[in-house]
């Protein structure tokens, strides 16, 4: 008996293991071809010289046309085949031109006759290597027989069938370190890298901060709470193109309402660029302190449109937290700041520190803030736009890839961290 | 020591709260009037200290007589140190003036009742005094956050409004004027949607971010079930996998997407946007469906397994019924993602019939095409997400702070 529903219990299982991967195999796939897929392909793209150009593969344009006086009299006309190389970059090889003469027409010559040959009706060319941006041409000289009227249009319809092998350079296995010696040793990788880490350590812990202080500003319960629960909600829930633009509309040098506000007002004396300036003078007691404006105008907004969220979650956890604490902390006499410091603080540090370990891994993946605001001139180059900027901008798809294999470098450390770090607090 | 006395305080809420007033109704000023008005902060440095004495010795009397009195007092004491004529304006704008004025004093006085209401004179205590910081900082807080939230949107709504003409004139005239009719108001939406085609990038958004979250529905819920029910090999692995996978940015995917969607040609398509979005949502919604599915009590489907029903069954009759309120949730955040990604659109679209909205008001952002169709724009792609999450407020929070570690 034991036997028997022990089999029957393995069976169970075998059945309920199939069907878990039935059921999550359409899931693991399109991740697989859409995400691990092309991570796979990144790497293998940051070890070779690509540029946008290379995405257009090299073909072999061929033309045929007849030439001669093809009427009723003349015997004599010429079939021209013009081929040409479409690359500018690359030789096309092993080229093979095929075509197939028709019954109307008898070839007396054929240029040029080295590479070509007559097998029957067929015409085959090898022309073997056709270097590149150049091109060349195939003549027949042939004569005309009693069918050639009718075989006109066959002629015309059969399209030369051509093949040819090419370089490719995506797919061949040549590889060099070009691109990582190209980014690792420009002057502006350590800008890139000190930007890249001003913003995320300064944009995660602003968001953060000024989410703690929301949180503790609508714990207190008033009427119209929910309401302004939901506004501050916005920044975050609106596309980010959308704010991103009111923002550089707000601060536009020549039309913008804070520079004119602020002229208006008298507090400075022209226009300040502040998505375009990379510093601005302060000076405090005597010292003229460089100021990194534009960036520190992107950590700006990426503060305030990330900082709802750092708030909804420490408020949830503040309002799961027993009032009780509280009520016993302020008969023991406690201060307000005693109890946010001695209560709410440790129950909030763990919250706190996996939101700041996952919104820094956001953080320093943000692309279209910055590219958005400034697109990534004036001191805000960050690894992100650096991908964009060396890939589409410069056109070295080769050089893109290795910055993304940094960034992924970084995240995958920083997930890691991350892992470690959320088994001990439960998230 | 002096500064543990409530009068302190008072002088020093006063003089703050005098500060913070002034500087906003002399925006509102300037916003209203569309006039330059000078900040001028000295006066108010001394009316508001001021005042605040006058709050806390004359507490006890509290009334609203005495309230009205107060308001009346301090307008008339700004009025007097600016010798009559605050801002030096002209004469037609005097009245203007008087209700800011009005307006500014009536606010100082509401926000010292808040902030030094029921604090004595005298000597505080340790506790008193963090109260009545708290009690100060939460008022000035809250205000302050809310402007900074929604300035930026008032500034898209005010510009889309707006002609050319009116926007180069005066820069600072941040008032909607709705006495104009309804064919200038909505000039620049009229020929966004007449000219630009945005009808289409609208219809363009829409099919994408649905068909996104129907497919992303479709694949993560049974998955999202085998991870919570099922028992699986290396289900753990897979689990770790799906956040891993969840923290890879479009960034890094963008160059090999472009070339491998560019050679089989389907980068300039609407359907090749609708390959690559739910392969970035699924392991979201399947992290935040597995979370939900798992706090279902398994008894239920024990129970049905003994009454004959299949897992697929089970799925369709019991897991989904009993988790509507997730699914819409993870559905509006999952809609939220689509509607709002900018970075592939971008990338992908060529074509302007198949532009989606982040793609289309891209193209807006030239110097050819004035600042109001841009905002415009941004108004058009934002009132679907806000008219959802108005709506449905209460599930979209929820499958934020489900899943809203992204973003």
């Amino acid at each position: 008996m034991t036997i028997i529903k022990k089999k029957n219990k393995n069976t169970l299982l075998e059945k309920e293991k199939k069907l878990g991967l039935i059921l999550l195999l359409p899931t693991i796939l399109i991740v697989l071809s859409v995400v691990i897929f092309p991570l796979l392909a990144n790497f293998w793209i940051s070890f070779k010289p690509v540029s946008l150009g290379d995405l257009r593969p090299p073909k072999l344009i061929v033309k045929e046309r007849i030439k001669g006086n093809l009427s009723e009299k003349s015997q004599i006309a010429e079939i021209q085949y013009r081929f040409r190389n479409s690359s500018i970059k690359y030789d096309l090889e092993n080229v093979i031109i095929k075509d197939i003469i028709p019954n109307g027409f008898t070839v007396k010559d054929l240029q040029p006759a080295q590479f070509c040959k007559l097998k029957l009706k067929e015409l085959i060319c090898n022309l073997d290597n056709v270097s590149s941006r150049s091109s060349g041409k195939i003549i027949l000289k042939v004569h005309k027989n009693d069918q050639w009227q009718k075989e006109l249009d066959n002629l015309k319809k059969t399209k030369p069938l051509v093949t040819f092998s090419s370089k490719n350079i995506l797919t061949s296995f040549e590889f060099n370190t070009e691109n990582f010696k190209k980014v690792f040793s420009a002057s502006e990788f350590f800008e890139v890298l000190k930007v890249s880490f001003y913003y995320t350590i300064f944009g995660t812990a602003g968001a953060l901060l000024v989410g703690l202080l929301a949180a503790q500003i609508l714990q207190k319960s008033f009427r119209g709470r929910s309401i302004v629960r939901g506004l501050l909600l916005f920044p975050y829930v609106s596309p980010v193109i959308a704010v991103a633009f009111a923002w550089v509309i707000l601060f536009d040098p020549f039309s913008g309402i804070v520079n004119s506000m602020l002229v208006q007002m008298n507090v400075i004396d022209k226009p300040i660029n502040f998505f375009g300036q990379k510093y601005t003078d302060i000076i405090i007691f005597g010292y003229v302190f460089k100021f990194p404006l534009a960036l520190s105008m992107v950590i700006a907004f990426e503060i305030w449109r990330y900082f709802p969220l750092s708030f909804l979650f420490i408020l949830a956890r503040i309002q799961s937290f027993p009032e009780e604490v509280y009520d016993a902390a302020k008969i023991d006499g406690a201060s307000p700041l005693q109890q946010f410091y001695y209560i709410s603080l440790p129950f909030l540090i763990g919250i706190m520190s996996i939101l700041f370990l996952l919104r820094f891994i956001w953080t320093f993946n943000k692309f279209d803030d910055i590219f958005l605001l400034t697109g990534g001139n004036a001191g805000t180059r960050t690894f992100t736009v650096n991908v964009y900027e060396q890939a589409f901008a410069i056109s070295n798809l080769g050089a893109g890839a290795a910055v993304a294999v940094v960034i992924f470098i970084f995240l995958l450390t920083f997930s890691l961290l991350f892992m470690r770090y959320s088994k001990k607090e439960t998230f | 020591m002096f500064w543990k006395y409530g009068l302190f305080f008072s002088i020093l809420s006063g003089g703050i709260w005098g500060i913070f007033w002034q500087i906003f109704f002399t925006v509102i000023g300037i916003l209203t009037l569309g006039i330059p008005l000078s900040l001028e902060i000295s006066q108010i440095m001394i009316i508001g200290p001021l005042v605040g004495i006058l709050y806390i010795i004359s507490q006890k009397f509290l009334s609203i007589k005495f309230h009205i009195s107060a308001i009346i007092i301090i307008t008339f004491l700004i009025f007097i140190s600016h010798l009559g004529n605050p801002y030096q304006v002209e004469d037609e704008n005097r009245l203007i003036i008087f209700m800011l004025i009005l307006l500014t004093s009536f606010f100082i006085w509401v926000s010292l009742n808040h902030s030094l209401y029921n604090l004595s004179p005298g000597k505080l205590s340790k506790y008193d005094i963090e109260s009545f910081f708290i009690k100060f900082l939460w008022g000035l807080g809250l205000i302050i956050l809310i402007l900074i939230t929604l300035i930026p949107f008032y500034i898209m709504i005010m510009t889309s409004l707006k002609n050319q003409q009116s926007l180069i004139l005066n820069p600072l005239d941040l008032s909607i004027n709705l006495n104009t009719d309804f064919k200038t108001l909505f000039n620049s939406y009229i020929e966004l949607f007449t000219n630009f085609n945005f009808h289409l990038f609208l219809i363009n958004s829409f099919i994408v971010s649905c068909t996104t979250v129907i497919i992303t529905l479709f694949f993560s819920i049974p998955g999202a079930y085998a991870l919570a029910r099922l028992r699986i090999p290396n289900k753990k692995i897979f689990s770790g996998a799906v956040i891993l996978i969840y923290l890879i940015p479009s960034i890094v995917l963008i160059i090999p997407l472009y070339v491998i969607f560019s050679y089989i040609g389907l980068r300039n398509s609407l359907f090749g946007l609708i390959l690559v979005y739910p392969a970035t949502t699924i392991p979201v919604a399947l992290y935040m469906l597995r979370g939900y599915f798992s706090a279902l009590s398994s008894e239920i489907d024990d129970a049905a397994l003994m009454d004959g029903l299949s897992r697929i069954q089970i799925i369709l009759k019991i897991a989904i019924p009993l988790s509507k309120p997730a699914i819409v949730s993870v559905a509006l955040y999952v809609f939220m993602i689509a509607w709002n990604e900018f970075l592939i659109a971008f990338m992908f679209l060529d074509d302007p019939s198949i532009f989606t909205l982040s793609r289309g008001i891209m193209s807006l952002n030239s110097s050819e095409i004035p600042q109001q169709h841009l905002m415009a724009g941004a108004v058009i792609a934002t009132i679907p997400v806000m008219i959802i999450f108005l709506y449905l407020e209460k599930f979209l929070i929820s499958g934020l702070s489900a899943g809203g570690v992204k973003g």
